[in-house]
């Protein structure tokens, strides 16, 4: 059971407090009406799965209830920080190399 | 290769078994082959050993980055039945189970294929017009599976509860007779043997690191930990690191690799005699043949390639296996481990070929790939033999997601895999 | 007396508290605080299994967590049977009953036996080469009998009346391990004063201090000083001390499983203990201090009953008093086996011989065995042992070869060395690296916050081993932010010396040969299976692992893996390191389901929702359907109806009168907010800008994807307002889709949800007479239908509380659906039952609330939807506003295939013959002649019998449906083929006028 920090509540909960809300930074289309099919496919089938770094989403579902995002490593599964919504993607990641 | 029989099981008792065959050779890899399988897990071994007996394509290399056999096909629970849903999936899934009965006079190696019948559990209403719109469907695509009671459930498998006091009751269950289970290792080293023994080069310990592409965009070989190596076709069979490769390769795929467990219990003399799945209580049973209990868990919820899982999954699984059964709360677990599942959007998979020419994908089987390993391995053979899906796999295109005509299992059914 | 082989003097116990027990119906006496193992070696019992495969007669190989062969059923009563539960672990209690396992007749003569004459046959993997002929026989004759011979214990067959519990705990430091080093370390930690959790698998403290008569610690004997240094963290508050609890599991993020052997132990367990209880523990930084695991000497024979680990002689001895035998071999390649020869030769027992491979060791272990006029043979190997169903004899040879000699005794204790128990360390995914000079794997690089120590870290001797162990201690104190350190560390006076030793296979067992020399005990594993699995080609360890399943067994190869590993890495040759470890799986030993399950049992499987009114229907009779986590009402049944005949009166019963349903279980969301109708706008597909308020809409929601996701109707309160309801089952999952659109999509919205499902009970009263019900309870509503039209919402009174009184009709009949507190939903409910019963109202239940709207041809998303209809495919393209520019799912279902030709459609279907009743689920074809397998072209989502229009009628899925009204298409059954005609969803009351009626 993973610890995760939420951004929000500024504390490491359960992740049973927490539920998994998929990749991070794919906006929707502000003219999703107008997208192309392929585009609409990027958007909602095609998935980045890095092995290794991965930008998601979390929801404190049993806690404030707020969305947030996490870079966490999938091969160790530790996380490397989580920030809030809306937040750019960080540029540099602490603790990680390249 | 040498016949395995009793006859020969004898000879060798004589002799101190010191006259057996390597099952498989482990061969350095050449400079090129006419096609290179990625991943050497049953879907793939399956592919080179009908790539060599139905094409006639021997110059085959099947590189695995660890040891053959040891991704999904040794961690799974070993469940094969084919009574899904769509055409599509029924169409695969049961040109599958027609391979299953007979796979292991065809390999010569004794695959334990057991068709102890697969019992899928109702425990509502809802429950039971999913699996009855099953049950109907099936009959109609020749596939078997019938509806039984509760109490004919409880015949079918004894030590089941159909207690009305349960706090999810069985009302209902629908049975498929062919189904079972089969020894997963025997498949993988089935396939492996009868593959080396015509000439197909599995070369383990071999990680493919780059996917190398001609100026025109097609396919010239793969590089790997033990140096590049040629070939005009490519098949990725690789589950859980689909994703991975296929980014070497450039093309993204819509794929998430989540950490699936499993567990068995100590062995014990015969107690379940079938294999049971509940999807609305999220568990599945049944017993090996050396009486090990053997319990399939559900993903945990984010991306990984860690191969382990919480606890809380095992807890909900157990939760799940004893409310079924509350005569196994005194029983043991024995031994865990994870897997990591490539799950698509609508939970079927992706056999097809890919945008860039000469390189073909098999992947996406999420939680339930491995019932379809002799089938998924002779179509895939077919589509990368002759440059063209077999009708059987022609549904199960990459392109579909663009389309919106998605083969959606799940979401018809809510039926776990 | 509590056994001839009782030793005066020595040992722990209290030679006065005797515990009768049984063992295969054979009663004996023990002591208490004997294992069930020590108390049988005490009466001389050493033969107590039989091996998985060859059924070969098995002893006890060790005294504690690894062992392979004693395995037993434990049965207290006709549901508390236990199997395969390890006599070396199991404490004896007066009354315990124990039998033995996988033998038939009986432990010494057991048909089985048979498979070890003729296991030249069954050598590794032998069944995937054979039973395939003739192909029929491996279903019907071959398997079951596998399957029979298989298996260990017995499953219980009843369900179980213990309990178990569960606890979540956090800590700064965890120990796992609570000899010199575990205590050490936790010593060093709890001294600064952070939270400190000690566990150990054994009821007493110590570890080897149990039987290591050489350790002395701050002056007094080792044990002594154990239990000392117990006492004293036991008194600590900051610290808590778990015995008889073994940590199984370490997964990420330092969480930690153990589970607590509770009352196993109790002659009469009070009903208030658990049997067991689960731990699971997140510790800011946890200390390994799991020890090591004495290896056996692989040779012929090496299974006979009386041959058993040299360290687990001496526990058997030092901690319980029993000698193994009388007249006792030793063999052994490292130093630690000379102490048992000593410790046993000064209790009186006689030594046989000691037997070391080694060539010339020294040491003052040595001289003292040879002062004590201990034989000792250097350079020479037990070849082979005598005896069936208990060691007779060892047969000697130099170890290079040469003459023979066969010396008699009644045991054997071996040692090749010790192995660290790294299986926690590689659980956290710590690497493990390979010490050339030592042969073992020891913890190398680190991946979670925990550090080894002692024996498991590869530490030799007990003074290295309590300096790291406290320096650790300390350490992860610090780290996990204690401020002061105070205390000393204890010091070490006298300690033994355990290492090196030996791996594989000894002389005598080696590639020449066809002996069995067994390397994993309890699946029947020999020397030469491994090296057969090599020679097939499998050069993996995981394949040798699997296709000799050594170190498979419930033992998990605690003493097999190492020797495995070497006698493959030889036959490959190959360095070990080379060829490397398996993985370590958890659970360290095995784990009780029930500790898993804990109290998620029968009701408390998962939570039971109930509605305000569910006392009520309870007493009605009321028969429940679950779903989701609801009960609801199903059907309320009079005297002598069936569901049948109650679901048809009910049904008529509205349209005639009224009927009162309680539609709690809808979800319920406030949204609310100057942005509330842009946010409605966005979430459903519907316009909702100009609904005014007072005023309700039927709303459809879509996921992306453009596939109907949820349905219900809102109504808007006020401009800012809306009650909006969901389905049943997609009430949680449609706040999540909305709250994720409003903060992660849409946050520059000024909109807040509220999920108010729970703070709501909602009556329908549905029916011709359904105002006339109402109408006096109500208070500050106009109720006309100028003024509350079909589709409206009215915030008033009702018997005196808030109500929000919506007009709506899920029946096509007047109707409302009367909001209340929930609180007050059961008195409200019974005021209009006691109005309704002056109109003839009924009570209805899911059942026939189904029935009516099929009636109507209302849809339910779930059942005539799943996940891959459009609204279009529903006949819902009404409600999708034309004008549109975004909503969720506005894209999705413009895909081609969403808008292709022949999509399934939603229509309705008359059977030819109205009697007939379709089944749901079942398939619809154009042409029943056809071959199998069949074109299906679309199923059945809803049917019913329909009293209302005396006939069946159904809702179905058809491909081009809607093009098909009047046709005649088929429904093929197993019985035969129903015909049916396409029709449109309405059934009754096709007009609507009823709606006002």
């Amino acid at each position: 059971m993973l610890l995760i920090r939420c951004p929000y509540c500024e504390e490491e909960r359960p992740e049973l407090e927490f539920r998994n809300a998929g990749e991070a930074h794919i906006a929707r289309s502000t003219d999703i009406a107008g997208e192309s099919d392929d585009d609409f496919e990027k958007f909602f089938f095609i998935r980045s799965n890095p092995k290794g770094i991965i930008y998601e989403r979390w929801r404190h579902m049993h806690g404030c209830a707020r969305f947030f995002n996490a870079v966490r490593d999938t091969v160790t599964d530790k996380f490397v920080m989580t920030y809030k919504a809306g937040e750019p993607k960080p540029a540099k990641l602490p603790g990680v190399a390249k | 290769m040498k016949k395995y029989s009793v006859f020969a099981i004898a000879r060798e008792a004589m002799r101190g078994h010191k006259g057996w065959e390597e099952q498989w050779s482990s061969p350095e890899p050449k400079k090129e082959y006419d096609v290179i399988i990625v991943g050497a897990g049953g879907h793939g071994l399956a592919t080179a050993y009908y790539l060599a007996t139905v094409h006639g394509i021997t110059n085959v290399a099947v590189l695995e980055k660890g040891w053959l056999g040891g991704g999904n096909t040794g961690r799974n629970t070993t469940i094969i039945r084919s009574n899904y849903l769509y055409d599509e999936s029924a169409g695969i899934y049961d040109h599958a189970l027609k391979l299953w009965d007979g796979l292991s006079q065809e390999l010569n190696y004794n695959v334990m294929y057991s068709a102890r019948g697969v019992m899928m559990l109702a425990h509502n209403v809802h429950d039971i017009q999913v699996l009855k719109r099953h049950v109907h469907a099936n009959r109609l695509n020749g596939i078997d599976n019938e509806w039984l009671s509760p109490e004919q459930a409880k015949e079918f498998c004894p030590p089941l509860n159909i207690s009305r006091d349960a706090r999810y009751p069985v009302v209902g269950a629908a049975l498929q007779r062919r189904g079972g289970t089969a020894r997963h290792d025997a498949v993988a080293w089935g396939y492996a043997r009868g593959a080396s023994a015509r000439g197909v080069h599995i070369i383990q310990n071999c990680e493919v690191t780059g996917v190398k592409r001609a100026a025109n965009g097609a396919v010239m070989g793969v590089d790997t930990t033990r140096g590049f190596i040629g070939a005009k076709k490519v098949g990725v069979v690789a589950a859980g690191h689909s994703s991975v490769i296929m980014n070497m390769a450039g093309v993204r795929m819509p794929l998430e690799s989540y950490p699936l467990q499993a567990l068995v219990s100590e062995p014990v003399k015969p107690v379940v005699p079938c294999v049971v799945m509940s999807n609305t209580v999220h568990a599945y049973i049944s017993q090996s043949d050396k009486g090990e209990l053997v319990i399939g868990a559900g993903t945990d919820q984010y991306v990984s390639y860690s191969q382990t899982g919480g606890l809380h999954i095992l807890q909900h699984t157990l939760d799940a296996i004893c409310e079924m059964f509350p005569i196994f709360t005194r029983m043991k677990m024995l031994r865990s481990w994870g897997g990591i599942v490539d799950v698509t959007p609508d939970r079927s998979p992706i056999l097809a070929k890919t945008p860039v020419p000469g390189l073909y994908v098999n992947c996406g089987w999420g939680t339930g790939g491995f019932k379809a390993t002799p089938g998924s391995g002779h179509v895939f053979a077919h589509t990368i033999a002759r440059d063209d899906p077999h009708p059987i796999n022609a549904p199960f295109t990459i392109e579909r997601f663009r389309t919106g005509r998605l083969i959606d299992e799940a979401a018809a059914a809510a039926v776990a895999h | 007396m509590s056994g001839a082989f009782r030793i005066p003097r020595a040992g722990r116990l209290s030679q006065a508290k005797t515990a009768r027990f049984s063992f295969d119906g054979q009663s004996y006496t023990g002591i208490e605080g004997d294992t069930l193992a020590s108390a049988l070696l005490a009466n001389g019992v050493h033969l107590v299994g039989r091996s998985f495969k060859y059924h070969r007669p098995r002893g006890f190989l060790s005294a504690g967590a690894e062992e392979p062969n004693a395995l037993v059923q434990i049965v207290r009563d006709g549901a508390r049977k236990t199997p395969n539960v390890r006599a070396t672990v199991q404490e004896l209690y007066d009354g315990l009953a124990a039998n033995s396992q996988n033998r038939w007749p009986s432990l010494s003569f057991d048909v089985g036996a048979v498979n070890d004459l003729a296991s030249p046959m069954f050598s590794a993997g032998f069944y995937y080469k054979t039973f395939m002929w003739p192909k029929a026989a491996w279903k019907s004759f071959y398997e079951p009998k596998i399957r029979e011979a298989a298996g260990l214990g017995v499953s219980p067959d009843k369900p179980d009346p213990d309990h178990y519990s569960s606890r979540y705990a956090h800590c700064d430091v965890l120990v796992l391990g609570g000899g010199a080093a575990g205590l050490a370390a936790a010593l060093a930690a709890a001294e600064t004063g952070v939270r400190v959790i000690l566990a150990d698998e054994q009821a007493e403290f110590g570890g080897s201090l149990r039987f290591e008569t050489g350790a002395r610690i701050d002056g007094q004997d080792g044990f002594a000083w154990a239990q000392a240094a117990i006492a004293r963290l036991s008194a600590m508050d900051n610290v808590r001390v778990l015995p008889r609890t073994t940590a199984f599991g370490y997964y990420a993020q330092n969480f930690v499983g153990l589970v607590e052997r509770v009352s196993d132990h109790l002659k009469a367990p009070g009903h208030d203990l658990p049997r067991e209880r689960l731990w699971q523990v997140r510790a800011k930084r946890v200390v390994l201090a799991s020890g090591a695991i004495e290896r056996h000497m692989v040779f012929a024979n090496n299974d006979r009953p009386g041959i058993m680990l040299a360290g687990a002689a001496r526990t058997f001895l030092n901690q319980y008093g029993v000698a193994v035998g009388r007249n006792i071999g030793v063999y052994t390649a490292n130093d630690s086996a000379y102490a048992a020869a000593i410790d046993l030769k000064k209790a009186g027992v006689n030594i046989a011989a000691i037997v070391d491979l080694r060539d010339n060791p020294t040491g003052p272990v040595i001289d003292e065995a040879r002062a004590l006029g201990i034989e000792i043979n250097f350079g020479r190997a037990v070849i082979r042992a005598g005896g069936k169903l208990r060691v007779s004899s060892m047969t000697v040879q130099p170890k290079n070869g040469g003459g023979e000699r066969t010396i008699s005794v009644d045991a054997i204790l071996m040692s090749a060395g010790w192995t660290p128990s790294v299986h926690l360390f590689s659980q956290s995914r710590g690497k493990v690296a390979f010490n050339d000079e030592t042969k073992r794997f020891v913890p190398g690089t680190y991946a979670q916050d925990c550090v080894s120590v002692g024996a498991c870290n590869g530490t030799d001797g007990l003074s290295a081993t309590v300096d790291e162990a406290y320096a650790a201690g300390a350490k992860a104190a610090k780290d996990a932010g204690a401020k002061t350190a105070k205390g000393a560390k204890p010091k070490v006076d006298a300690s033994e010396s355990w290492s090196r030793g030996m791996l594989g296979a000894a002389p005598g067992a080696g590639p020449d040969t066809t002996v069995k020399a067994f390397v994993d005990f309890q699946n029947d594993v020999t020397a030469k299976d491994i090296r057969q699995a090599v020679h097939e080609g499998m050069r993996s360890i995981e394949h040798v692992k699997r296709f000799t399943t050594n170190g498979m067994a419930t033992d998990q190869g605690k003493t097999s893996n190492m020797h495995g590993l070497a006698i493959a890495a030889e036959t490959l040759g190959k360095p070990i390191p080379e060829v490397g470890l398996t993985t370590f799986r958890a659970p360290y030993t095995p784990v009780t389901f029930g500790a898993i399950v804990s109290h998620a049992r029968g009701p408390l499987f998962d939570p039971t929702r109930k509605t305000a009114t569910h006392p009520w229907a309870e007493a009605q009779g009321a028969v429940f359907e679950d779903v989701g986590q609801w009960k609801r009402a199903w059907y309320f049944p009079k005297a002598g109806e069936d569901m049948h005949a109650a679901v048809d009166r009910e049904c008529v019963a509205v349209r005639t009168t009224a009927g009162l349903f309680d539609a709690s279980t809808l979800g319920k969301i406030e949204v609310v907010g100057p942005d509330a109708a842009k946010f409605m706008e966005l979430l459903y597909t519907n316009p909702w800008e100009k609904l005014e308020p007072g005023r309700c809409r039927y709303g459809i929601m879509l996921r992306e994807d453009g596939f109907i996701y949820d349905d219900g109707v809102v109504g808007r309160l006020a401009p800012d307002r809306f009650h909006v309801t969901t389905t049943t089952g997609g009430a949680p999952r449609v706040m999540n889709h909305m709250e994720d659109y409003l903060q992660t999509e849409f946050p520059h919205l000024n909109v807040w949800l509220t999920s108010i499902t729970e703070q709501w009970a909602v009556i329908a009263v549905q029916g011709p007479k359904s105002r006339d019900i109402i109408a006096p309870l109500v208070e500050g509503i106009d109720m006309s239908d100028e003024a509350l039209p079909h589709m409206s919402v009215r915030e008033g009174k009702i018997c005196g509380v808030p109500t929000r009184l919506f007009r709506m009709s899920f029946t096509g009949e007047r109707g409302f659906e009367v909001n209340v507190p929930a609180d007050y939903g059961q008195a409200v409910w019974e005021a209009l039952w006691a109005e309704g019963q002056k109109h003839g109202a009924t009570a209805y239940g899911t059942e026939s609330m189904h029935v009516l709207r099929a009636e109507k041809g209302y849809i339910i998303v779930g059942q005539d939807t799943d996940g891959t209809v459009t609204p279009n495919d529903a006949g819902l393209d009404w409600a999708v506003g034309k004008k549109k520019t975004d909503f969720v799912g506005i894209r999705g279902m413009a895909r081609p295939d969403l808008v292709a030709k022949g999509r399934k459609q939603l229509v309705g279907l008359k059977t030819k013959d109205p009697k007939v009743v379709l089944e749901e689920g079942a398939q619809i074809v154009e042409d029943p002649k056809q071959a199998i397998p069949m074109k299906m072209i679309g199923h059945v989502t809803s049917s019913y019998w329909s009293q209302n229009c005396g006939r069946s009628i159904a809702l179905a899925l058809v491909a081009g449906g809607r093009d098909r009204m009047g046709d005649t298409l088929y429904v093929p059954m197993p019985n035969g083929v129903i015909e049916v005609e396409v029709t449109g969803m309405v059934f009754f009351d096709e007009t609507g006028g009823r709606l006002n009626g």
